[in-house]
């Protein structure tokens, strides 16, 4: 018999619990934002040797939320040359794509009758890969519709980015799936009951974290919004709320993809302790890779656009081939 | 059929060659690529001041590009000829604002050449190591803000950080951070307070410490390295062609230093080295600028072990202020203040060219008198604007990212380029 890839389905909860579920998930990850958001600035302050904000609330704490009120109260101005409706829609792309992929990641396994994640799609990383892939629209749109020069180029410049690093990302995946023997994300995480993913996937992992970066636009590969060059890149053009939704998505994609790699390298919502802690693990683990994620940018310069490029397809593409082909060997052997 | 050979020629020449061979035709050629104007400046992040350059770019390499300058023209060159040669000091001070203690010591090391006063060598000794710091300083803020450019967002706080401190010295020797109208014509305006050398000392083990994490931070970082090496190469000959001094010839491999070659002040007592790259690309261009603050830390010590005692002013009443305390027992003091106060001493005509090191290159000045006390025409020739020629020459061919580098390691400071 032939064991099936796909993830069974036989899983499912009464549509008021799924409505419930979703709406916690949501609104827990969105007040999460402002305090990655915070703690980024924190952190760079601590790492320049600075205090960071400290003037709104206790600690600088509420200092997102004035970030915020600032933006809102902002004219939504619309440069001449542009696309009005592509130009208006492009921010709500991107945070979109960011927001859907919130649904499959698992913060826990069934607990009470209820599984604590949104839904437990078998397909589970191939739903990532194509809200991921969706993502790019939001700034390629954004940039071309703009209708500015410094935009324009950084819309050409996240397409070619996210367009590469795509690959190298679901290449570097595929290793895990390879030992997982499944799609989903719940069945990967409990696949990693004897040993996290980080060890034997480790080069995996790398090229995954590597890809990561560059698929959220962050230092070293934050070239389409290079400000050294092309001023800010894809938004340029954007002030007010669009630009603070643009804001808003690159740091929900940070939390997705510390979710994706928590799930698929750290073991998920596995650690010691009761059972309820779980949901708490799969945060702490987001919280490590997401602190990974401020501490690079403090320190890493930026790559040149063909460096990128070769750096993508010269280096990180073969080199994750090379770990799904290794990978398979051993797993067909072992 | 008429056979053109395409090989080593412009489009136009052989546009004229088709259209000579068979007249009444005429040719219009398919452009290879579109090329895209991109307006970079006045105000871009990575300008370094209200630079604009009009970038023509083919994807994203650059194919022709033209510096336009004169944002922040401040008339000052015009403004020194209506002032005494003293009230020129502040205004020369703010020409290229990182660099004002060259400023003051290019402007009246000439009126001193002009009047013949002598700087007593405690003066010299003060006025070295001060351009010092500020040579320590303006390399600190290059270093920070070129790094921020290449994306390297910390060292540019950890440069601030100890930049500031040069300016903490500074203040307590001349009550300004920066600005400080320090140098007078004939020596400097106050002895160093007490305390100061220690703090000195303190700086030169502070900055000398940061500097090898810097090092650390960027050398060791292979995307700094592919960043630099091999980026924005002009040959030597063509540099000096241009009339490039500082960093960016010594980077070349041309061991050009004034400080060597004309040894003003003290410096030809003073041991330290000229350090040169060798193929000058912009990692030689970082390298010989780290280089330079090792030297510079060297110099300061090497100043503040051999500081001698004694006035630090010239003691001619004519053209230096008598100290304060005569002015209330001494008649004539009291009429040698009022005279400089409010006509200033007067210089017999004459022209000098006086050129020293600044930390971007020869900064020259030139100073005409006609035996009044104003000058007639102050000049200067900022290392800034003559090394601006060279950014065509260094950036065409390469992407629009190592034009930002090739412009940062320029270090060019706008407040001199547009005097």
């Amino acid at each position: 018999m032939i064991t099936p890839l796909l993830a069974d389905t036989t899983f499912v909860e009464a549509s008021w619990v799924m409505i419930v579920k979703s709406l916690i998930i949501f609104i827990v990850i969105l007040s999460i934002v402002p305090v990655v958001l915070l703690a980024e600035r924190k952190l760079l302050g601590r790492f320049q040797q600075r205090y960071g904000p400290n003037r709104v609330g206790p600690f600088g704490a509420l200092q997102p939320l004035a970030d915020v009120g600032k933006l809102l109260s902002k004219q939504g101005f619309r440069p001449k040359g542009a696309v009005p409706f592509l130009y208006e829609i492009a921010p709500a792309l991107s945070i979109l794509s960011a927001v859907l992929v919130l649904a499959i990641l698992p913060f826990g396994d069934v607990q009470g009758g209820v599984g604590l994640y949104g839904i437990d799609v078998p397909i589970g990383i191939l739903y990532f890969f194509a809200f991921g892939a969706l993502a790019f629209y939001g700034l390629l749109l954004g940039g071309w519709a703009s209708g500015s020069k410094y935009s324009f180029l950084g819309a050409m410049r996240s397409a070619a980015q996210l367009i590469s690093y795509e690959l190298a990302m679901g290449l570097s995946l595929l290793g895990v799936v390879l030992m997982a023997g499944s799609l989903s994300l719940v069945d990967i995480v409990k696949a990693q009951g004897e040993i996290w993913y980080i060890l034997p996937q480790f080069v995996g992992f790398l090229i995954f974290l590597t890809a990561g970066f560059a698929e959220t636009n962050r230092v070293p590969f934050d070239l389409p919004e290079a400000d050294a060059e092309l001023v800010a890149g894809y938004s340029t053009e954007y002030g007010g709320m669009r630009f603070g939704s643009y804001f808003f998505a690159e740091y929900m994609e940070i939390l997705v993809i510390s979710g994706i790699t928590a799930t698929m390298y750290l073991g998920g919502w596995m650690g010691p302790g009761p059972s309820w802690l779980d949901p708490i693990w799969m945060l702490a683990k987001m919280g490590v890779v997401t602190f990974f994620f401020i501490w690079i940018r403090a320190t890493l310069p930026r790559f040149r656009y063909d460096q990128l490029m070769s750096f993508g397809w010269k280096i990180l593409i073969p080199l994750a081939t090379l770990n799904i082909l290794v990978t398979a060997i051993l797993v067909v052997v072992i | 059929m008429v056979a053109v050979s395409y090989e080593g020629r412009t489009a136009g020449e052989v546009v004229a060659e088709i259209e000579g061979v068979a007249p009444g035709i005429t040719v219009e050629l398919e452009p290879e690529q579109e090329m895209m104007t991109v307006n970079m400046g006045p105000h871009h992040p990575a300008t370094h001041g209200v630079l604009r350059l009009l970038v023509d770019l083919e994807g994203e390499v650059v194919k022709d590009l033209k510096p336009i300058v004169g944002y922040v023209h401040t008339g000052i060159e015009k403004s020194c000829e209506s002032m005494a040669y003293w009230k020129v000091i502040p205004f020369v001070e703010r020409m290229d604002y990182l660099s004002y203690f060259f400023n003051m010591q290019a402007y009246c090391g000439a009126v001193e050449t002009l009047t013949g006063l002598e700087v007593p060598r405690r003066a010299q000794y003060l006025r070295v190591l001060h351009m010092e710091l500020n040579r320590l300083h303006s390399h600190l803020v290059w270093l920070g803000t070129t790094a921020l450019d290449i994306g390297a967002m910390s060292v540019y706080f950890y440069c601030f950080r100890d930049r500031d401190r040069v300016l903490d010295l500074f203040e307590m020797s001349t009550g300004q951070r920066m600005h400080t109208r320090y140098f007078q014509v004939g020596g400097v305006a106050e002895d160093i307070p007490a305390g100061w050398e220690a703090k000195a000392r303190e700086l030169i083990d502070v900055i000398r410490k940061g500097l090898s994490q810097y090092e650390a931070l960027l050398d060791r970082n292979e995307i700094f390295l592919i960043r630099t090496k091999g980026i924005g190469i002009v040959e030597r000959e063509r540099l000096l062609e241009l009339g490039v001094t500082g960093p960016l010839l010594r980077a070349a491999g041309e061991p050009w230093d004034l400080r060597k070659e004309a040894g003003y002040l003290v410096y030809d007592e003073l041991d330290f080295d000229v350090p040169v790259g060798t193929v000058g690309d912009g990692y030689d261009r970082y390298r010989v600028r780290l280089a330079e603050m090792k030297e510079s830390l060297k110099i300061i010590e090497q100043c503040l072990d051999g500081l001698p005692e004694g006035p630090w002013i010239a003691d001619d009443r004519k053209y230096v202020l008598p100290p304060r305390s005569e002015l209330s027992t001494s008649m004539e003091s009291l009429i040698h203040h009022f005279k400089l106060v409010t006509e200033g001493f007067r210089v017999a005509p004459g022209e000098v060219y006086n050129a020293i090191e600044s930390p971007r290159g020869e900064l020259g000045c030139f100073v005409v008198a006609d035996g009044s006390a104003k000058p007639v025409r102050v000049h200067f020739r900022d290392p800034s604007f003559v090394n601006l020629q060279a950014l065509r020459d260094m950036a065409i061919g390469e992407y629009v990212a190592d034009l930002i580098q090739t412009l940062a390691m320029l270090d060019p400071i706008l407040g001199g380029i547009d005097r």
